[in-house]
């Protein structure tokens, strides 16, 4: 489709779509995501939304914006800084014009651009000169008035025709990227497939938008990026709370149990639970509990009758399932918790990303309560860690905290698909049906996990809960019973430290500076990182995702480096837990509590800092 | 049942090896006794019974029921139970709660497993006051009641279990005296046959710290006069020489003398435990002495789908017409591609 004067190959772009969250920028954004991913493009998104549903239309505060990167190479974060922005609104610009590079694209609806809006985003007259952006490669297009144009014999009425105007700005970044509209029109077809007149007129908008493009030949050079060379394999985009949806479902299918998950909606939490909802092809019981303490009690009563339990939530719903959880501990029932955090504390900024419920996942509970906590890292290695928290829940008889945070929800990257016979196999210690009379708290030896009688067979009929017991089951308010148990409890939680994997040193294994980071932060610090090393810095990078237990190998690798930095989305929780558990090292800080990742600037900024002994 | 008729049960096989630790003279010894004589006369395997309970002096039953069994927290059994069966329908699920457990602390969840309809019988243990917590009043105490937590009397307006019930669309409720273990073991075998939540609410007497609480209706020389046991196509008549009969006055229920002002058999309620109109069912759930007698028996007994039944019949319908079999089809479903 049309000719191009000259076309450059670049090795990465952020490109960012900004407007009124009723104007579709989450579709426009995933659909480019798609369209590159299909490509071959390795690429990472970032939605970014308000919490209200419909925020007034036209101000700061009702922005909604979506950020993919996309790249030749290995792409581990949805980028800083967007080289295009597309602004629905003055809205849009007033809200990102800190987040463009500079001398970067801007594409906004000049028929939007009226006085009202423009007071209503808080700009006196002209918000590209009051951001001093007039530089930048500006295109001010009539998006509405051309969409009315394109779209005025179709028959539509005029909200139904404005509604697609997003549409016709996807057009037009698909023409700067050079990329095909086949995707996305196969799209229109399926969602509208019983209102053809829809489609129809979707695709004339993003066709007429993609024409505009190449009229005015809105950027000169345009821009191409090469598919990755990524491993051989099948792909597909996912994004964090499906991949950690799936990564139960496939621990269910390895155990041969059924999935059980009760849960309670909650932001950003609810995609897991709407996703297992709609798996009843493989057979996910879904319970939409009346809230979050019912949620996590189904749960653990399904454990209790043998099934693979989830329950899933974010920080508040966490703090109200810390009784149940602790009845998990005590009753050593397999039960996996999500949290999948949010910028606290209270409600807090409901849709922004944190990783401050870290210190609630160790210790937010009543007596002493050790559980395993494991933490994602991107989106797709939520499968992962969700399958492997299954696994340990299952294996070991205990409850397990998986942390996912609101970044890792969203955001999604090409992934790729994993086949079932490659996944580890998964064996519950079921009691022996001979084991009788049943003990319910009698240990193996050497994992000090006890077996698991489902109720229905006969002879091993015994009784579990909440007061403290001996081996054979009996209530007990012994002391010394109680110490025992308590120290039991505890003992075959640290166990599983010999069946994790060592933590992996991203870099050399001594140096200058050490960057740690835990969980949802990986991409931004793996970025950063490299840079540095590629700058010459001697500095390398680890990475947890096991946080109780911890790695075995940690002290060995913390004490070659001259310095440590712990980087994290908190006021230093992982900071603090690292001095509890080794005080023999100094660990400096970088921290950040502002509803947003880190900035791969201002990572490296403190790096070098460190380094020079600043 | 052919499983169930083929094992024979005494009640002692349901009693389990713990030492019963109930004050003596509190209601609930003869509670568990009828509950394992129902169990016995059911002929259910013991291995497909749990008991399920929350927090509170009742909540210790599961410890001596020879069952599978789980004594959960405060107020959350309804919701452990509601997962144990929607797990493992073939279970038959027992909640035991207080008036405390299901009604204050687990108030959410009672409505709404009886919104819901899971199939599992809860029985409800109501002696109107907080007994392991050693006396403080309940939602369903007396209003005025002095406690140790209300030294002025409770000025609260207390819940009717029944009333609760019928307002969340529940479709069985019944009640019953702990002393009288003859009609508590023909409600708890109704209930267990009744496919969805089956509420008992039990008139329990705390020795300890509200004694004679139910008396003024519950003891041998006035219970006749003063309670109406209830059965499904029967007249409502009671008395002690069976003299005193319901009938509807209006939009009211009214209790007369037979043979006085007119008033046969003929003119008398007959009970309906099976009309879905809940409006007579919430009448005879609300009866108060003295102006008419505690209605006692299976007041409400209808039939709707449960529950777990539902679950499982949504999904044999999905997975009926699904293309997705397995974990694999589901990973390489939808828009994906290759790298060669």
């Amino acid at each position: 489709m049309g000719k191009r004067s000259k076309v450059i190959v670049r090795e990465e772009v952020v490109i960012r779509f900004s407007g009124d969250s009723g104007d579709g920028m989450q579709l426009t954004g995933t659909l480019f995501s798609d369209t590159a991913a299909l490509f071959g493009n390795d690429l990472s998104t970032f939605p970014d939304y308000p919490a209200e549903i419909r925020a007034p239309q036209g101000t700061v505060g009702g922005v909604s914006g979506f950020q993919v990167h996309v790249g030749h190479s290995e792409i581990y974060t949805p980028g800083d800084y967007a080289d295009v922005l597309v602004a629905m609104n003055p809205a849009a610009v007033k809200a990102n014009a800190k987040w463009i590079k500079p001398g970067g694209t801007i594409i906004f609806d000049k028929d939007n651009f009226t006085e009202k809006n423009i007071e209503k985003a808080g700009y006196e007259k002209d918000p590209i000169s009051e951001e001093k952006l007039d530089h930048y490669n500006i295109i001010d297009a009539p998006i509405s008035s051309m969409v009315k144009e394109a779209l005025k014999d179709f028959g539509l009425d005029p909200k139904s025709v404005l509604r697609t105007k997003n549409m016709f700005a996807l057009g037009m970044v698909y023409w700067l990227f050079n990329r095909k509209l086949d995707y996305t029109e196969k799209y229109f077809e399926k969602k509208f497939q019983k209102k053809p007149r829809m489609a129809e007129a979707n695709k004339i908008t993003l066709r007429a938008g993609y024409y505009y493009a190449e009229t005015i030949e809105a950027l000169n050079p345009v821009y191409k990026i090469l598919p990755a060379e990524n491993a051989k394999g099948t792909y597909r985009n996912i994004c964090g709370n499906v991949a950690t949806a799936w990564g139960f479902i496939a621990a269910a299918e390895k155990a041969d149990l059924k999935l059980f998950i009760g849960s309670y909606p909650i932001t950003p939490a609810s995609g897991i639970l709407e996703e297992l909802a709609a798996r009843k092809d493989l057979g996910v019981i879904s319970f939409q509990a009346e809230d979050e303490i019912a949620g996590i009690c189904t749960a653990l009563g399904a454990s209790f009758a043998g099934n693979l339990a989830i329950t899933s939530t974010s920080g508040p719903g966490l703090a109200l399932k810390s009784e149940a959880i602790g009845l998990a501990v005590m009753t050593e029932l397999p039960l996996v918790i999500v949290d999948v955090q949010r910028a606290g504390p209270s409600t807090g900024l409901p849709t922004k990303t944190e990783q401050s419920d870290l210190m609630q996942a160790l210790y937010g509970r009543n007596g002493e309560c050790p559980v395993v906590v494991i933490a994602s890292s991107t989106p797709s290695d939520c499968f992962d860690f969700a399958f492997e928290a299954s696994r340990i829940a299952l294996e070991h008889m205990t409850p397990v905290l998986l942390l996912s945070d609101s970044y890792l929800a969203n955001g999604t990257e090409p992934w790729r698909i994993p086949e079932m016979k490659d996944l580890p196999e998964i064996n519950p210690p079921f009691a022996d049906r001979n084991d009788i009379p049943f003990m319910p708290y009698k240990r193996d030896d050497e994992k000090l996990v006890r077996s698991w009688a489902i109720p229905g067979i006969p002879g091993l009929e015994h009784r579990i809960g909440g007061l403290e017991k001996t081996a054979r089951g009996k209530v007990s308010y012994e002391p010394e019973n109680h110490e025992l148990m308590v120290s039991l409890r505890a003992e075959k939680v640290q166990k599983i430290e010999n069946e994790i994997p060592d933590i992996v040193v991203h870099g050399s294994d001594s140096g200058d500076l050490l960057v740690v980071g835990w969980g949802g932060s990986y991409g931004y610090l793996i970025t950063a990182v490299r840079e540095l090393q590629a700058e010459g810095y001697k500095i390398s990078f680890v990475n947890f995702n096991y946080i109780n237990p911890l790695p075995k190998n940690v002290k060995d690798v913390f004490r070659k480096f001259k310095k440590i930095v712990v980087c994290e989305l908190n006021l230093g929780q992982f900071a603090n837990y690292l001095r509890i558990k080794y005080p023999e090292f100094m660990y400096d800080q970088l921290n950040k509590v502002q509803g947003h990742p880190f900035t791969i600037d201002e990572i490296k900024e403190k790096c070098i800092k460190m380094l020079e002994g600043k | 049942m052919s499983e169930a008729t083929a094992n024979k049960y005494s009640p002692k096989d349901f009693k389990s090896d713990q030492e019963i630790r109930w004050c003596p003279g509190c209601g609930n010894h003869a509670i568990i006794n009828a509950v394992q004589k129902a169990l016995a006369e059911l002929g259910i395997p013991k291995e497909k019974v749990a008991f399920i309970s929350g927090i509170g002096c009742s909540s210790r039953f599961p410890y001596y029921m020879a069952t599978y069994g789980f004594h959960g927290i405060h107020g959350r059994a309804t919701v452990i139970a509601t997962g144990v069966k929607i797990a493992n329908p073939e279970l038959s699920v027992w909640q035991i709660t207080g008036d405390g457990d299901a009604l204050a602390i687990g108030g959410n969840h009672f409505i709404h497993i009886v919104r819901r309809n899971v199939d599992i019988n809860i029985i409800l243990f109501n002696n109107e006051i907080y007994g392991l917590t050693k006396g403080q009043y309940s939602p369903t105490s007396k209003k005025g009641i002095v406690t140790k937590t209300s030294p002025f009397g409770s000025i609260e307006e207390p819940f009717s279990v029944g009333e609760l019930v019928i307002g969340a669309k529940g479709k069985f409720f019944a009640r019953t005296i702990d002393a009288n273990v003859t009609l508590s073991t023909q409600i708890y075998i109704e209930a267990t046959k009744h496919k969805g939540t089956s509420v008992i609410e039990v008139l329990q007497n705390c020795v300890i710290f509200n004694d004679g609480v139910h008396d003024t209706i519950a003891t041998k020389d006035v219970r006749d006069d003063r309670t109406l046991i209830l059965k499904h196509g029967q007249p409502m008549i009671f008395g002690k020489d069976n003299d005193k009969g319901l009938v509807l006055e209006g939009l009211k229920l009214k209790v007369v003398k037979l043979g006085e002002n007119g008033y046969s058999e003929k003119e008398i309620l007959v009970h309906d435990a099976y009309e879905a109109n809940p409006g007579i069912h919430y009448m005879l759930a609300n009866m108060r002495y003295p102006e008419y007698p505690v209605a006692l028996g299976i007041i409400r007994s209808v039939d709707g789908p449960t529950y777990e039944e539902s679950v499982a019949e949504q999904i044999r319908s999905v997975q009926k017409k699904a293309t997705i079999k397995c974990m694999d089809d589901l990973l390489n479903n939808g828009s994906t591609w290759k790298v060669e």
